[in-house]
C-alpha cells in the first residue's frame, strides 16, 4: 500500500556538515496497518513521516502510494489522501478562526474552496456529533475561536480535522509529546478508536514506549536512519516494554551514550 | 463643515485601499509594499481611460482589474521565484513606477478636471440641487465603499475566503487541506492591490488629476487605517474598551480599518491645522503611524501581563 524504495537523504550535502540520515532505507507498509514508531532523537522518524508527507525532498529512491509513484508530487497535493497530526498542537488548527470555522475548513478538504458559504448549516448537527466524540465539551463552544482552547482540545481537534474527510492514511508525529499524561491518555484512545472505526493505515511516531507497545499491529525501531526492529502479529503482540528498553539501552550504548 | 467633509471624503478613498491592506497584513500577515505602486497605477489608468473616452466607471472596474493583475505579479515573485515577501513588494513597487509614468502617456501629471468623472458628469448635475453637490461626493463614496466593504465580509465567509483567513492563520494547516498555500496568497495579494489600486482610481477622479508622487506613504496610510481601527472598534483585541450600558461597542474589523481611515485623516489634517505646513505632509504622517505602533505595542504589552 504504501512503499518507500531505496530511499537516500543526506542533509547538508556538499559541505563540512554533511550527514547521511538514510542510506538506501526500504518500507512497506500494507493496507490497513498501524505501525507504531520508536527510535531516539535524530534517528530518523520524523525525516521518515516527512519523506512520505512530501515534506522535504529525498536526493533518490521513490515512494509509492497504492500503484502510484507519489515521488514528484508536491506536499500539498500528497496530503489529499492522507491526515497528519503534528506534535505541536497549534499546527492543527487556525487560532483565530472559531471551532465551528475549522471544522468547516476540514470539512471541505478535498472539495473545490470556491465562493459558496464557507459555513454550510445542514452540516452543523454532525459538528456537533462528532466534536461530542471528544468529551471535551467543545460541542457548545462552536463560536469560541480555536486559540484559546488549550494544548489537549486543540489537539484532539486536530486529529478530529485530520480524519474527518475520506483519507486513506494517518500520520501522527508524537502527537502526544506536548501534553499532560491524562490528555495524553484521552488522545491515545481516541486515535485509537479512529483508527479501528475507519479502517485507516496508520504510522505513528511516539517516545512513549508504552502507546507503542499497546497500541499498533506492527512495532518498528529506528536507530540511525535503519528500522533495527519491526515485528508484526503475535510477536509485537507479545513485545514488553522491558524488551523494547533493554533493546533501546543496547542501541545508546552503541553509541557511546 | 467644508474641513469635516474633506477629512471624511479623504478618510473613505483610503478607506478602499485601507481594506485592500487589512487582507495583506492583518489575514496574510504579509507586509505587501506594493500599494504604493498600485494605488497610483490606478490613477494613471483612469486619467488615460477618462482622455481617451472610456467612461469613469468602467475606469474603476478597469483599475481593479489592473491592481488585481499587479498583485498577483507581487504574489508570484514571492511564491515561484521564491523571494522574501518584503522584497517582492519592494520590487514591484520600483518597476511600477516606471508602468504608471508610461500609462499615463509619459507625463508625471495628468490633469482631467474638465472631464466628466464618477462626481462630476450631467445625470448627477440634473439630479443633485447646486448646493449639496459635496455632499453628493461624500454619498457615492460612501456607496462605493460600503460595496466594497460588503463584497469583502461576503468573500471573506465563503469557503474560498476561509482557506485565505487559514493562509495567514496557519499555513501548515492549508497544506493538510491539499491546498497550495502559494495560490492561496497570490489569490490574497490580488484582492488587496485590487482595492489599492480601485482606490487610486475614485482618487483621481475625485481630484481631478494624477499625479506620480501620490502613492508615496499609501503603505504607512493603509496600515495606520488598520492598526487604529482594530485596536479601537474591535473587541476581540480591545475588550475593555467601549462598554456602554453593559454592551461592548464592537464592530466588524472591516468597518474598523474604514472608521481607523477617517480617525487617520482626522488626525493628519488636525496636526496641520495646528501650523504644520503641507510640505509637512510626509513627515507627519509616517511620525503618526510611529507613535500608533508604539502605543498599540504598549498596549498589547499590558494586556499580556494583565492576562
Amino acid at each position: 500500500m504504501l512503499k518507500l524504495n531505496h530511499i537516500s537523504k543526506y542533509y547538508n550535502a556538499g559541505t563540512v556538515n554533511e550527514m547521511c540520515l538514510f542510506q538506501d532505507f526500504n518500507l512497506s507498509v500494507e493496507k490497513g496497518q498501524f505501525v507504531s514508531v520508536v527510535g531516539s532523537n535524530g534517528s530518523g522518524k520524523t525525516s521518515m513521516l516527512n519523506i512520505i508527507c512530501g515534506s522535504i525532498p529525498v536526493d533518490s529512491g521513490t515512494i509509492y502510494m497504492g500503484n502510484k509513484n507519489i515521488t514528484p508530487l508536491p506536499e500539498f497535493k500528497r496530503l489529499r489522501s492522507i491526515g497528519r497530526v503534528y506534535q505541536n498542537p497549534a499546527m492543527g488548527t487556525c487560532p483565530h478562526m472559531t471551532i465551528l470555522e475549522n471544522m468547516a475548513l476540514a470539512d471541505n478538504k478535498g472539495q473545490s474552496f470556491n465562493l459558496r458559504p464557507g459555513i454550510r448549516r445542514q452540516r452543523l448537527d454532525f459538528y456537533r456529533e462528532q466534536l461530542k466524540t471528544l468529551g471535551l465539551g467543545l460541542e457548545d463552544k462552536l463560536q469560541v475561536k480555536a486559540g484559546v482552547l488549550s494544548g489537549g482540545q486543540r489537539q484532539a481537534m486536530a486529529l478530529l480535522m485530520a480524519s474527518m474527510t475520506p483519507i486513506e492514511f494517518l500520520i501522527l508525529d508524537e502527537h502526544t509529546a506536548a501534553l499532560d499524561p491524562k490528555t495524553a491518555e484521552t488522545i491515545m484512545e481516541l486515535t485509537g478508536k479512529i483508527v479501528k472505526e475507519k479502517k485507516l493505515t496508520t504510522i505513528m511516531v511516539t517516545h512513549n514506549l508504552r502507546y507503542a507497545v499497546e497500541y499498533g499491529d506492527r512495532l518498528l525501531m529506528m536507530h540511525q536512519g535503519k528500522s533495527v526492529v519491526d515485528i508484526t502479529g503475535s510477536q509485537k503482540a507479545e513485545i514488553r516494554i522491558e524488551d523494547l528498553l533493554e533493546k533501546f539501552n543496547a542501541i545508546s550504548i552503541e553509541c557511546g551514550n | 463643515m467644508t474641513l469635516f467633509l474633506g477629512i471624511i471624503e479623504e478618510g473613505l478613498i483610503y478607506a478602499i485601499m485601507a481594506l485592500g491592506v487589512y487582507i495583506t497584513y492583518k489575514i496574510l500577515d504579509f507586509p505587501d509594499l506594493s500599494v504604493d505602486s498600485t494605488f497610483p497605477m490606478g490613477a494613471a489608468l483612469t486619467a488615460s481611460a477618462i482622455l481617451a473616452g472610456i467612461s469613469p466607471v468602467a475606469a474603476l472596474f478597469l483599475s481593479f482589474l489592473a491592481g488585481a493583475a499587479a498583485g498577483c505579479v507581487t504574489g508570484l515573485i514571492h511564491v515561484k521565484l521564491k523571494v522574501r515577501d518584503l522584497l517582492s513588494g519592494i520590487i514591484v513597487m520600483t518597476g511600477l513606477y516606471s508602468l504608471n509614468l508610461r500609462f499615463a502617456g509619459g507625463r508625471a501629471n495628468v490633469p482631467i478636471f474638465t472631464q466628466e468623472t464618477i462626481f462630476e458628469n450631467p445625470f448627477l448635475g440634473s439630479v443633485v440641487p447646486q448646493g449639496l453637490t459635496a455632499f453628493a461626493v461624500v454619498l457615492i463614496l460612501f456607496f462605493i465603499v460600503l460595496v466594497c466593504k460588503v463584497l469583502l465580509d461576503l468573500y471573506l465567509n465563503t469557503r474560498s475566503g476561509f482557506l485565505l483567513r487559514a493562509a495567514g492563520d496557519n499555513e501548515t494547516l492549508v497544506t493538510s487541506l491539499a491546498k497550495d498555500k502559494g495560490t492561496v496568497k497570490i489569490a490574497g495579494l490580488a484582492i488587496a492591490n485590487g482595492f489599492a489600486s480601485l482606490a487610486g482610481s475614485v482618487y483621481c477622479q475625485h481630484k481631478g488629476f494624477f499625479e506620480i508622487s501620490i502613492g508615496t506613504g499609501t503603505i504607512v496610510m493603509g496600515l495606520a487605517s488598520v492598526i487604529i481601527g482594530i485596536q479601537v472598534f474591535c473587541p476581540d483585541h480591545r475588550p475593555y474598551l467601549f462598554r456602554l450600558f453593559g454592551r461592548t461597542i464592537g464592530m466588524r474589523p472591516t468597518t474598523a480599518v474604514i472608521a481607523g481611515s477617517i480617525i487617520y485623516k482626522a488626525c493628519i489634517s488636525l496636526a496641520i491645522s495646528l501650523g504644520l505646513e503641507a510640505n509637512d505632509l510626509k513627515l507627519i504622517t509616517s511620525m503618526l503611524f510611529l507613535i500608533i505602533l508604539v502605543i498599540s505595542a504598549q498596549r498589547r504589552k499590558k494586556v499580556k501581563a494583565h492576562a
